[in-house]
């Protein structure tokens, strides 16, 4: 029987055995049975702005982020992991914890661990351990998830924060508690009607770092820019990819309210199914004014020790279960795995192949003069901030190269929906353009055309400025037979610019400038058409 | 001196080999038989001399494995040794397939035709593999373990899957789900545990060498009820993948064999590094097999210089006075073989068995959280799913399982955990390290491998206490990670037969292989070459049970 519960999961795992069908069985849900149990708050808090939470109290927020490490196998056998694959398709005897398989580290984890400790200005644990964690749940093969307790791999950091400019701006420095590397479990997917669930392992023994900051939030927004600024970082190492809606970074908050001056902390409250930055900004506000409003209204006593789950459609919190006590995970150290030993070369060598990181980054662009908006804009993403600095490597003036990105480039990748890795544009020619209207070569307008045509087509500057032979007209006798031209061809406008209507200039300009295609310098054909325009009157 | 004098005549290696004396006794070819004489010699290779026979055609696989379903027939009724057993097809298949790839001339391995029974809680992909529990009846892996895989590699013929406590949780047998096997030496009586079957199988010629495994005597403690030799290797000695986990830090999968020759071969075919286990030594395994054909050239004292330590705390009260003349007989034996002798004193001992109940415990609460009805094994269908892991597991679960998972997660519990599982480290820091002193002024240390002989089947079933503390002698072992030999030195008066003693040999990490050329002037205490010497140079050394000793001699 066992036999066939082994096929099935490996080769029909949608043909599910008994084994994995479960009852529902509300407290372990995560939505449409559990009912809001906190009624009492009037929906008007939902539109509360952090400006409007009562002066005489504070909110204290931690965060505790898992980011899914983009290793290419597991942490503990060889099974690659990819997000949506079918299910049950990624999952060997060491992930679905069949009797006598054993974990094996993958030593890429320590590395990607190591990187992020690092880069979080950590201390880091030269020897470390893992550690189980032990409860029971259907997605967690083995009974115990293989975890680090009392010896996390690196601890005591920091965070440095740029608060947009928006919210306020500013810069924050958040601390970090512990990182510690454990494995992921699988997947419970409830059927929409059915009455069972099913387990879907692929993401079983896939690492995760887990991220545990001190609590040192105190709005949403510096929670979200946290988070934000977390998910640069994972990006910038290239440990992860952050990606929130797949799950690979996921946020729990612990949110408290006390009054102003008072040490103790408050009740803290855990709410989860945050699915976006936006989306933990709103939720960490709304169950602030929930708090504060118990609160004021003397109900301190109502905020219990619970979790709490974000709903995004009615956008608020609603109980999802209350904490029985402390749950005792009776951990105790992992004896299938040796301790995990660093040397100080190790440590040494990913230092030295750290990547600029955001913070630097924005420090960098800071110093070159370029404004907050820009900075944030340039820096956020890791890739944008590649193809500025490529283009600045080619020699492009740091400013125009920003108000280029900025302005049309931004504008294209909004519409095309393209992401700057997308785009043919690449940062040589960027460079090139902007040099070629700097030198004269060709003129603003036309270096726009050019550059709508590098986005969509690619191509070079230099072939695209011969093939449409738009070299800019630079040679006054040629401007001035291009302004007898004009001047010849509009005598009655001609006659009433010099009867003082000198607002016709603008439209000889244009004239001009059409029969050069666009192409005459512009300094040069407005000098060479007022001489004309005023010599003969 | 006394002892030297009765030693057999020397023989040499190949003439020895050459008479296939205990294959044909697996054949009808009775006429074959070796003259009287050699009925009390020493244990030999059965690995070595089935090898010789095959390869030089003497003897065709198919016949041997036709012997050995014949035995099997007879024997296996009065034992219950196996779970499992293979279809006589299945068997002949391969032996079928040996005797053409010998016929063609082709390169047979070191196991060829050697016929391995493997411990239940030991996977393999051919056979179910229920570790003697409920809750994974008709279980089948889809790989072998690599121990298991390394023996047919070699070309080992796995005749089945052996009886044991569930889990390797018991010393007798009794715990397991599905039967109780009996000691071939005198069926009322248990083999030991938990690999008593393996150890039965081995003592009733059901197979050549068989494998066990070891958290805290599983291996040593049934060598010693069935008169065979046991060996537990160095903790990482061995790969445990594919062994179902009882205690982790404890766990070893260990051998049976007639003849530490044959234990040792096998050792040999299954140590090594293993990439699927994070705690398998790199430690080369060096080739030692050279040791077990060169006795016939014994000097007077060979183990002269070898200094042995019996350890004063294991031949103390508690200890059956039949056990304590006959391990001293043992160590009479080691000094005139040349090596000086010396009670030396452990007085952590006695501290191991609590620490090792609580670590043991406590990791086996942890290790048998998979088997909860979810993913394999039986599952109770249940409305919820906290019904479902509770009569799943309830009813999965023997009562011995059920009380070591409930005490090992009271012990990890909060607010226990320092005074019981950080404690018990402590102790085991300690244990190790006394371990190592000894062993800086000893080669090895020796000991009874349990306080008594085989003790009557029911006789401490529902006496929890009594049970565990016959794992006095051997926990030490484990909780120090060291490598042990228990071979059978002597028994105890019982009736006609006599219940068989097992003496244990302790040595330092990774002695049980230190070939001779590695060993310094002072340290000489590899396992394997000392065990070997004290077998063959041991009067009545053979140890064959009366109820195959009309067939084998
Ligand atoms: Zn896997």
């Amino acid at each position: 029987m066992s036999y066939t519960i082994l096929k099935t999961f490996q080769f029909h795992p949608l043909l599910l055995h008994p084994t994995s069908i479960l009852k529902r069985r509300n407290r372990f849900l995560y939505s449409t049975t559990t009912k809001a149990t906190q009624t009492k708050v009037p929906t008007s808090t939902q539109s509360k702005k952090l400006d409007k939470i009562p002066k005489d109290y504070e909110a204290v927020i931690g965060i505790e982020t898992h980011v899914q490490l983009s290793t290419f196998t597991k942490a503990f056998c060889n099974c690659p992991y990819n997000y949506g694959s079918f299910p049950n398709s990624s999952i060997c005897p060491v992930c679905m914890g069949l009797p006598g398989a054993l974990p094996v580290l993958n030593s890429k984890v320590i590395e990607f661990a190591v990187k992020l400790g690092l880069a979080l200005n950590c201390n880091l644990a030269f020897d470390s351990k893992f550690d189980r964690k032990q409860y029971f749940y259907p997605d967690l093969p083995k009974g115990y998830q293989i975890s680090q307790f009392d010896v996390p791999i690196a601890a005591s950091g920091f965070l440095d924060v740029d608060i947009p400019l928006e919210f306020g701006g500013g810069h924050k420095r958040f601390g970090i508690t512990r990182v510690h590397i454990e494995e992921d479990a699988g997947k419970l997917m409830h059927t929409e009607n059915g009455n069972f669930s099913q387990v879907d392992l692929n993401r079983a023994g896939v690492p995760l770092l887990e991220i545990v900051s001190e609590p040192d939030m105190r709005n949403g927004i510096e929670a979200s820019e946290y988070a934000a600024e977390l998910q640069r970082l994972v990006r910038y190492l290239g440990v992860g990819n952050g990606n929130m809606q797949e799950g690979s970074l996921r946020c729990d908050v612990n949110v408290s309210v006390r009054p102003i001056g008072q040490e103790k902390f408050g009740t803290k409250v855990e709410v989860k199914n945050l699915n976006s930055f936006a989306s933990m900004s709103r939720a960490i506000d709304f169950e602030i004014s929930r708090q504060v409003q118990l609160h004021s209204q003397g109900q301190e006593d109502q905020i219990v020790q619970e979790t709490r789950l974000w709903e995004e459609g009615s956008q608020r919190t609603i109980t999802m279960r209350k904490k029985e006590g402390l749950a005792d995970y009776r951990y105790f150290p992992e004896p299938d795995l040796p301790s995990v030993i660093l040397s100080q070369e190790y440590v040494d060598a990913i230092q030295n192949c750290l990547p600029e990181l955001p913070e630097e980054k924005r420090r960098r662009y800071e110093k070159m003069g370029l404004g907050m908006q820009d900075v944030l804009f340039l820096a956020n993403d890791k890739n944008i901030a590649e193809f500025f600095d490529a283009t600045l490597a080619k020699g492009a003036d740091a400013k125009l190269v920003a108000n280029w990105i900025m302005s049309d480039i931004a504008a294209f990748m909004k519409n095309e929906k393209l992401t700057i890795n997308d785009i043919k544009l690449t940062p040589e020619e960027l460079s090139e353009l902007i040099g070629s209207i700097k030198g004269g070569i060709i003129s603003g307008k036309i270096g726009k055309e050019i550059l709508f045509e590098l986005l969509a087509k690619g191509g070079s500057v230099k072939e695209i400025i011969e093939k449409k032979d738009l070299v800019q007209i630079a040679d006054p006798v040629e401007i001035e037979k291009m302004v007898d031209k004009v001047i010849a061809e509009n005598p009655k406008q001609v006659e009433q610019y010099r009867g003082g209507k000198t607002k016709l200039q603008g439209f000889f300009a244009g004239q001009v400038m059409k029969v050069s295609k666009g192409k005459a310098n512009p300094g040069l054909l407005n000098k060479i058409l007022l001489e004309k325009l005023n010599s003969k009157s | 001196m006394k002892m030297l004098s009765t030693l057999p005549t020397p023989r040499s290696t190949l003439s020895r080999f050459s008479i296939p004396s205990t294959i044909t006794t697996f054949t009808s070819h009775s006429q074959t038989l070796p003259q009287a004489s050699l009925t009390t010699s020493p244990p030999h290779s059965q690995i070595l001399s089935t090898r010789h026979s095959l390869l030089s055609r003497n003897l065709s696989a198919v016949d041997l494995v036709r012997s050995h379903l014949t035995r099997l027939r007879l024997t296996e009724p009065h034992l219950r040794s196996f779970l499992h057993l293979p279809d006589d097809q299945t068997l002949l298949t391969q032996a079928h397939d040996l005797d053409r790839r010998i016929a063609n001339g082709e390169e047979v391995g070191p196991l060829a035709g050697v016929l391995v029974a493997v411990k239940d809680n030991i996977c393999t992909s051919d056979m179910p593999s229920t570790g003697g529990s409920r809750i994974l009846e008709n279980y089948r892996p889809p790989f072998d373990a690599t121990a298991v895989k390394r023996v047919k590699e070699l070309g080992g013929i796995v005749v089945g899957k052996t009886n044991l406590d569930e889990f390797g949780m018991g010393s007798t047998t009794e715990a397991s789900a599905f039967q109780v096997t009996a000691n071939p030496w005198d069926v009322s009586r248990v083999p030991g545990g938990s690999s008593g079957g393996s150890a039965a199988a081995v003592s009733a010629r059901q197979c050549v060498v068989s494998l066990g495994s070891d958290t805290g005597g599983s291996v040593r403690q049934p060598a010693s009820f069935c008169g065979v030799v046991g060996l537990k290797p160095t903790y990482g000695r061995v790969s445990r993948f594919g062994l179902m986990a009882y205690a982790s830090s404890l766990d070893a999968i260990g051998c049976f064999g007639s003849s530490v020759a044959d234990t040792g071969i096998l050792l040999h075919a299954i140590a090594g590094h293993d990439r699927f286990d994070a705690t398998s030594s790199k430690q080369e395994v060096p080739n030692f097999l050279s040791h077990f054909d060169s006795t016939s050239s014994l000097e007077s004292k060979p183990l002269k210089g070898l200094r042995v330590g019996l350890i004063r705390e294991t031949i103390e009260d508690g200890v059956d006075a039949g056990v304590v003349s006959t391990i001293r007989a043992a160590a009479s034996h080691f000094e005139e073989l040349g090596c000086s002798v010396n009670e030396v004193s452990l007085p952590s001992f006695s501290l191991g068995l609590p620490a090792y109940y609580i670590l043991a415990l406590s990791e086996s609460s942890s290790n048998l959280s998979r088997y909860d009805g979810i993913r394999y094994g039986n599952q109770v269908y249940a409305d919820e799913l906290d019904s479902l892991y509770g009569d799943s597991r309830a009813k999965g679960l023997g009562s011995e399982v059920k009380m070591r998972i409930l005490m090992g997660t009271y012990a990890l519990s909060a607010g226990y955990y320092d005074a019981y599982y950080k404690r018990a480290q402590q102790v085991r820091t300690i244990i190790r390290n006394s371990f190592k002193e000894a062993l800086d002024q000893y080669d090895i240390l020796i000991s009874p491998a349990a306080p008594s002989a085989a003790y009557k089947i029911g006789e401490k079933k529902n006496d929890p206490l009594a049970m565990y503390a016959g794992d006095i002698m051997t926990v030490n072992v484990n909780l120090a990670g060291l490598p042990a030999l228990v071979l059978p030195c002597g028994f105890i008066e019982n009736g006609t037969a006599g219940l068989p003693v097992g003496l244990q040999m302790i040595g330092a990490a990774f002695d049980e292989e230190r070939p001779q050329s590695f060993i310094n002037t002072c340290k000489m205490g590899e396992l394997l070459r000392v065990g070997h010497i004290f077998e063959q140079t041991l009067e009545n050394g053979r140890f064959v049970p009366p109820i195959v000793a009309d067939s084998v001699e």
